[in-house]
């Protein structure tokens, strides 16, 4: 557990970056710092590892004020990845694992053997060890950061925007990871990032900051959605929170029985679209019966349209609705399909769900 | 002319002997080497310095651009004529020299090491210190094998032109392979003077040709693609 | 009238032979290294053997090509062609590698705008590369012309009088007064070298002033 006490930096120009700042990021959990541009992200990120001085207040970790202690040795406990990953380009991908290790005085092989394990957990197993940072790309030079910051075994680790400078579409991969990474090892993670989507996506508590430095609100991302402290959070927050708040809500839909039909199999008559799925039950495509002729094959198939999870969100159940070209969403249990959703029917439950801010949950603008 | 020239480069008794070839050769490389060093000293401790603190670099900059302009005849020669009187015997020659050698090599090695540290990535120099890397540690782990490529660039250059002002100094006494060419002309025999040239040459681009090896074993390939 | 002992005809003369020695080598060079360095960058497999080739010429001390020139070239050791002929050699060594790099800090899309203009490679070089790469170049050319006038000097050693003269004849006569007084005029003519191609640099390059006002 990290708790911020009181924190205010004043910079030797008289800047105050951080004022006043008081919040608890729970232990095994991520806390996500996020806001407009020199709102003081960093600053509060960094005097946690005491990069940064505070002016005044303490910040403790698991009740241990972090100034009483050797900043060295207070930073090799922490794994903390800066913004551009900052690797060493002298050094091998495994050599700039291998530092924190070896600044702990760790025998070679047990560092080498942690190294390569951590290189594994992000996706950069085998022959990445042996190259130079100058022969990765910015997604993979990203991914060493983290994996030079897990390998500690810290129990703490700060991480400073990780996925800005990845393009979108593998960001979303990486996160994903990311989060499984965090669920299997329960590190206490704090979090930068300027993106409200990302800190919902991965945050277990949002810190939001405004100019100059002061906390706005501090909340789950469910919370913070809902129930926006004021003007600031929720213009922060974006006026498609509606729909973003649906990830938290959960309701019964009724689910509708589909009879699937499967590969090879010849269309008898019935309706225009057919679901097709795999001898384990799993949703494979839709096919469109006046498009078919002979027997189902693997090019009838149309593919798209995400699946909703049995119980899951609302924004799941809707998401399913309106991207499946048949109309019916598919929702599944486990991989295996559990019947489909009807967008009308999840439209009328969402209406009928208690709406905490009073707004029109979807839109105009909202994506369909 | 050539052929007099390879006369003088063959005929064993120009090599052998306390004024012969090897003896000035290897004299030429004491000293060049002696004024390296002692340059070095001086000069890496305060571009690590500079570069480590970003304090004083305009004077890094200037100094050594306007050392370039400084013609090393004419300060020998001041050097020597002020010293001259204080000193005796063959320290009179060889320590004027060497003080010239050594103020002459410091701009381009104190220039090199500044650029060198200065020139590391910022983030990997705040990622060192966030991973709990003392001063030393990321002065000794980052920053100088970062800078080692822009370190031999001015020590290479340092050394050419101590090669080049020794060989000069043969003017003034000093022992060297210069002394061919000096006393060459001053017996007005040609293939001495080219003979003495052309090792000259040879010392320069050998010590050079070396000094990049050493650089290529020294310096991480994750930086060659920098360079 | 003289300065420290030295006639202020013979200062007069001796500046003169000092900036042709220095200065003409300059010209040259600079006119051979455009079209080497346009070789380099064109011709990619050029680009090793011409930058090494070069660096090599670089190692070479000065009184030892001041001495080898004249048995490669012919020419008597006391004839001024010698030092002329080795500091074109310094100066082509210094900015071919100049040149090419000045020339490929051209942005792609401008080459390629010219391209698409009809320009011929040759006339894209000199109407829209070599303009753009002055201020590379021209940096490249400072660099060359203070050690120029520094390293022409000593060719007072193998008798080619400028203003080194000044420290050999000073050394001769044990006095300080030449030696001094050559030293200010050599490292004065550097920083007027210097001046005048950041002068002409400024006049070449209307839009780099343009661009960053204050
Ligand atoms: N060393 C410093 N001296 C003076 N002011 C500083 C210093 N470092 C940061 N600041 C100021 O403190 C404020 C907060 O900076 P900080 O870097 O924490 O912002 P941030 O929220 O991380 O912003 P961004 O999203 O742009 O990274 C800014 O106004 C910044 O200009
Ligand atoms: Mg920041």
């Amino acid at each position: 557990m990290i708790r911020f006490d009181g924190v205010t930096k004043r910079f030797e120009d008289g800047t105050v970056a951080v004022d006043d700042l008081s919040f608890e990021a729970p232990a095994g959990k991520i806390t996500v710092l996020v806001g407009p541009s020199g709102c003081g992200k960093t600053t509060s990120l960094r005097m946690i590892n005491r990069m940064i001085e505070p002016s005044e207040g303490s910040i403790l970790i698991d009740g241990t004020d972090t100034g009483s202690l050797a900043p060295a040795e207070l930073r090799r406990g922490i794994g903390y990845v800066i913004q551009h990953a900052g690797l060493f380009p002298h050094r091998t991908v495994l050599s700039n694992v291998m530092t924190v290790p070896s600044l702990l005085k760790w025998d070679k092989k047990r560092a080498r053997d942690r190294a390569l394990e951590v290189l594994e957990l992000v996706g950069l197993g085998g022959d990445y060890a042996k190259r130079y940072p100058g022969q990765l790309s910015g997604g993979q030079q990203q991914r060493v950061g983290v994996a030079r910051a897990l390998a500690g075994d810290p129990s703490v680790m700060l991480m400073d925007e990780p996925f800005s400078a990845i393009d979108p579409v593998v960001r979303e991969g990486l996160q994903d990871e990311f989060l499984k990474l965090q669920e299997a090892l329960g590190t206490t993670i704090v979090m930068v990032t300027h993106d409200i989507d990302e800190a919902i996506k991965l945050g277990d508590r949002i810190a939001v900051l405004r100019q100059g430095g002061r906390l706005a609100q501090f909340s789950s991302p469910d919370d913070l959605l809902a129930h926006p402290a004021d003007d600031f959070v929720a213009s922060f927050v974006g006026r498609d929170r509606g729909y973003r708040a649906l990830s938290f809500k959960t309701a019964e839909v009724p689910i509708h029985h589909e009879a699937p039909v499967r590969l090879g199999d010849r269309l008898g008559p019935g309706e225009e679209w057919r679901l097709v799925v795999d001898d384990a039950g799993a949703p494979l495509g839709w096919v469109h019966a006046d498009e078919v002729t002979g027997p189902l094959s693997a090019t009838d198939l149309q593919l798209g349209g995400t699946l909703a999870t049995l119980g899951g969100s609302l924004r799941g159940y809707l998401d399913a609705a309106l991207s499946s070209p048949s109309g019916r969403g598919v929702v599944v249990e486990g991989a295996e399909l559990a019947g489909t959703v009807r967008p009308d029917e999840v439209l009328h439950v969402i209406q009928a769900a208690p709406r905490a801010t009073g707004e029109t949950i979807l839109s105009p603008e909202e994506p369909a | 002319m050539i052929s007099l020239v390879g006369e003088w480069l063959t005929d064993p008794a120009n090599w052998s002997g306390a004024r012969g070839i090897w003896a000035q050769l290897v004299t030429h490389l004491q000293l060049s080497f002696l004024a390296l060093f002692l340059a070095a000293l001086i000069a890496v401790p305060l571009g690590l310095y500079i570069g480590h603190t970003g304090r004083g670099r305009v004077v890094v900059v200037n100094l050594a651009g306007g050392f370039r302009a400084v013609p090393s005849l004419g300060v020998l020669f001041i050097a020597v004529l002020l010293l001259l009187p204080r000193l005796s015997g063959e320290a009179a020659f060889v320590v004027p020299s060497v003080i010239v050698l050594v103020v002459l090599a410091i701009p381009p090695v104190l220039s090199g090491v500044y650029a060198g540290v200065q020139q590391v990535d910022p983030a990997a120099r705040d990622a060192a210190r966030g991973m709990g890397m003392t001063g030393g540690q990321v002065l000794t782990q980052v920053e100088i094998p970062c800078a080692l490529p822009l370190i031999f660039s001015g020590l290479r250059s340092a050394m050419l032109q101590i090669i080049a002002t020794a060989t000069i100094a043969a003017v003034v006494g000093l022992g060297g392979l210069g002394r061919f060419l000096i006393d060459g002309q001053a017996t007005r025999d040609y293939a001495e003077m080219a003979g003495g040239a052309l090792l000259v040459a040879g010392l320069a681009l050998t010590v050079d040709f070396v000094f990049g090896l050493a650089q290529r074993l020294v310096v991480s390939p994750g930086l060659a693609r920098a360079e | 009238m003289s300065v420290w002992g030295v006639p202020l005809g013979e200062v007069w003369s001796l500046t003169l032979d000092h900036i042709y020695l220095a200065g003409l080598p300059l010209l040259i060079g600079l006119l051979l290294a455009i079209p080497l360095g346009w070789a380099a960058l064109t011709r990619r497999w050029l680009y090793g053997p011409l930058i090494a080739g070069t660096g090599l010429l670089y190692t070479i001390p000065s009184l030892a090509l001041f001495i080898l020139l004249p048995g490669i070239l012919g020419t008597q050791i006391l004839d001024p062609v010698n030092v002329l002929v080795a500091m074109t050699l310094y100066t082509v060594a210094l900015l071919t590698r100049t040149v090419a790099d000045g020339l490929s800090s051209v942005p792609n899309h401008v080459r390629q705008a010219a391209t698409a203009m009809g320009y011929s490679p040759l006339r894209r070089l000199v109407a829209v590369e070599l303009p753009l790469a002055v201020p590379v170049i021209s940096a490249g050319l400072r660099v060359a012309a203070v050690s120029n006038v520094s390293i022409v000097s000593v060719a007072a050693l193998v008798g080619v009088s400028q203003l080194g003269t000044l420290f050999t004849d000073g050394f001769n006569r044990n006095a300080m007064g030449p030696i001094v007084l050559g030293v200010i005029a050599s490292v004065t003519l550097a920083v007027l070298f210097d001046v005048l191609i950041l002068g002409v640099t400024k006049v070449l390059t209307p839009w780099q002033t343009a661009g960053r006002s204050a």
